[in-house]
C-alpha cells in the first residue's frame, strides 16, 4: 500500500481523502456557527462541549490539523510537480474552452484559503489554546460567563475582518465548486461525480454563503 | 482566404526556437489544416527557405500522428477531430492563427511542430498488452462470453489513438486520460484480468518515471480528445490501482 501512496493516482487519492474529511468539517462547523444567529445559549454550550471534550480534543483535533496540513503541503508539492512536467508554456492557450476557471486556478483559491486559515487560526484557535494548554483554563468561563458567544461577537466587530472573511469564504466557494466533484471522481467513483453535480455546486455556494451571512449577521447586529 | 501565421521554429531538439510570421493567400476554406501547412510549406520551398516539420500519416483521424497546438487548443478549435480533419472554414479570412506544438516536458520538441511522444510507447510496452500464446492454437476470441456493456465500453477506451492531445491540453501535462484508456480496454474484458494487477501498477510507474504532471480533473483531456475519450477512464484507472494495491 506505501507503493500506493508513493504514485500520481495515490497521492490524488489520498488529496480526495483528506478534502472528504475537511467538506465533513466544514459541515459541522457551518451547523455549530449557525448556532450563534438563532441560539447563543446552545451556542456557548456546543463550543464548549467541542472545546472540552477530550475526544474532539485530543482525537479530532489532531486529525483535523493533520487533514489540513497535508491537503495544503501535498497541493503544493503536485503543484511544483506539475509545474515541472511542462517546463515551455503555450504563446496561445485557451484554457477556457476546455475548463472551468476553478478547475484551472486551485492552488490560488488555495493560498487565499491558507491566508484566511492563518488569520482565523490568529483570531479564534490560537487564543483558545492559550487559554486551555497554556494558562491550564478550561472551565469556559468569563466573568463567571461562558465566553465563546461574546469572543466571536467582538471579532466581527471590524469591518475589515468582516470583508476579509467574506473575499476568503468567496474564494473557498471556488475552490469547492471543483473540489467536491473532483474529489468522487479521484476515488474512483466517476457515477457519483456526475450524479452529484447539482449537490457540489450547493454545497460551494451554501457552506461559503452561510458564513458569510453569520459574518455580517454579527457585525450589523453589534 | 488570407491568413497570418504564427508558427513556432525550433532547428533541432537542442535549439531554442521562436515564433514565426508567415502569410498563406487563396486558401480554400474546404482545405485540412494540413492541406493549408502543404501550402505554405510549398511557398516555403519555392522561396529556397526551410519548410515546417510537422508529423501526419493517415490523414483520415486514425493514426494519431498529427498533432499541432492551435489557436491555444490541441488539435485546433472544432470538436472530435484531429488536426487533419479540421477544415479552414473553422477559420475566417484575415485571422491570425497560431500554431505551437504540444508542449509537455515528456514530449520533447525534435523539430519545429515535431515532438517526440515515445513515451507514450514505453508506457504501452509497460503493460498495455495481453501476453497470448500466437502459436497457432489460440483461442477464438468470440468464443468466450463478454457482456455488450462491457465490449461496447472497452471499445470506447480503445478508440483512443495516442495522439497526445489529452496532455498537450491537460495544464499539468497529465497522461491518466491516455493510460486510463489503455488500462479500462483490458480491464474491462476477460483476456485482461490475468495481468490487470501488474499492468495498472506498471504503466502508472511508467507514467510517472516519463515526468507527466498529476490530473486534477480539470476535464480538458476529455474535451480535447478526438476520439471522446471519457473522464470515465481515470476513475476506473483509480480503482484498478487501488484494487491492485490492497
Amino acid at each position: 500500500m506505501s507503493g500506493f501512496f508513493k504514485s500520481s493516482v495515490g497521492r490524488k487519492v489520498a488529496m480526495a481523502i483528506s478534502a472528504f474529511f475537511l467538506m465533513i468539517f466544514l459541515l459541522q462547523h457551518l451547523f455549530i456557527n449557525t448556532l450563534s444567529v438563532f441560539n447563543p445559549d446552545l451556542f456557548n454550550e456546543v463550543s464548549h462541549f467541542m472545546g472540552t471534550n477530550p475526544l474532539v480534543q485530543f482525537a479530532l483535533q489532531p486529525v483535523l490539523i493533520f487533514g489540513v496540513v497535508f491537503h495544503f503541503v501535498m497541493g503544493f508539492i503536485l503543484e511544483i510537480k506539475n509545474n515541472k512536467a511542462r517546463q515551455v508554456s503555450y504563446a496561445k492557450n485557451n484554457g477556457a474552452a476546455n475548463s472551468t476557471w476553478m478547475s484551472r486556478n486551485m492552488i490560488w483559491s488555495g493560498f487565499v484559503i491558507l491566508a484566511f486559515i492563518a488569520l482565523h487560526f490568529i483570531d479564534f484557535w490560537f487564543p483558545e489554546i492559550n487559554t486551555k494548554f497554556i494558562k491550564g483554563d478550561w472551565s469556559g468561563l468569563d466573568d463567571g460567563e461562558f465566553r465563546y458567544y461574546e469572543h466571536l461577537k467582538h471579532k466581527f466587530v471590524n469591518p475589515l475582518r468582516v470583508v476579509a472573511y467574506a473575499v476568503a469564504f468567496v474564494f473557498l466557494g471556488l475552490h469547492l465548486a471543483h473540489g467536491f466533484t473532483s474529489a468522487f471522481q479521484s476515488v474512483g467513483a466517476a457515477s457519483l461525480r456526475k450524479k452529484l453535480g447539482n449537490v457540489g455546486t450547493a454545497y460551494a455556494i451554501i457552506i461559503p454563503l452561510g458564513f458569510i451571512l453569520i459574518a455580517f449577521f454579527h457585525y450589523f447586529k453589534h | 482566404m488570407n491568413l497570418r501565421l504564427k508558427i513556432w521554429r525550433q532547428k533541432d531538439a537542442r535549439s531554442k526556437g521562436q515564433m514565426v510570421d508567415y502569410k498563406v493567400s487563396e486558401i480554400s476554406e474546404h482545405m485540412s489544416f494540413l492541406e493549408m501547412m502543404d501550402v505554405l510549406n510549398e511557398q516555403l520551398i519555392n522561396k529556397g527557405d526551410e519548410p515546417v516539420s510537422f508529423d501526419h500519416d493517415c490523414r483520415e483521424g486514425i493514426c494519431g500522428m498529427c498533432s499541432m497546438y492551435i489557436n491555444g487548443e490541441a488539435h485546433g478549435p472544432d470538436r472530435g477531430v484531429t488536426t487533419c480533419q479540421l477544415h479552414m472554414r473553422k477559420f475566417h479570412d484575415g485571422e491570425t492563427i497560431t500554431i505551437e506544438p504540444f508542449r509537455a516536458t515528456a514530449f520533447p520538441v525534435i523539430k519545429d511542430l515535431v515532438v517526440d511522444r515515445s513515451a507514450f510507447d514505453r508506457i504501452q510496452h509497460a503493460g498495455g498488452y495481453i501476453s497470448v500464446n500466437t502459436s497457432g492454437n489460440t483461442q477464438d476470441a468470440n468464443s468466450i462470453p463478454i457482456s455488450k456493456h462491457s465490449a461496447d465500453t472497452a471499445m470506447d477506451a480503445a478508440m483512443c489513438i495516442g495522439c497526445g492531445a489529452c496532455v498537450a491540453s491537460c495544464k499539468n501535462s497529465s497522461a491518466m486520460l491516455f493510460v486510463g484508456a489503455k488500462v479500462s480496454q483490458y480491464a474491462l474484458l476477460p483476456q485482461g484480468q490475468v495481468e490487470a494487477a501488474d499492468r495498472v501498477k506498471n504503466m502508472i510507474a511508467q507514467m510517472d518515471l516519463e515526468g507527466f504532471g498529476n490530473c486534477t480533473n480539470t476535464g480538458a483531456c476529455e474535451v480535447e480528445c478526438p476520439k471522446g475519450i471519457s473522464l470515465d477512464v481515470i476513475a476506473r484507472m483509480n480503482r484498478e490501482l487501488l484494487k491492485a494495491s490492497i
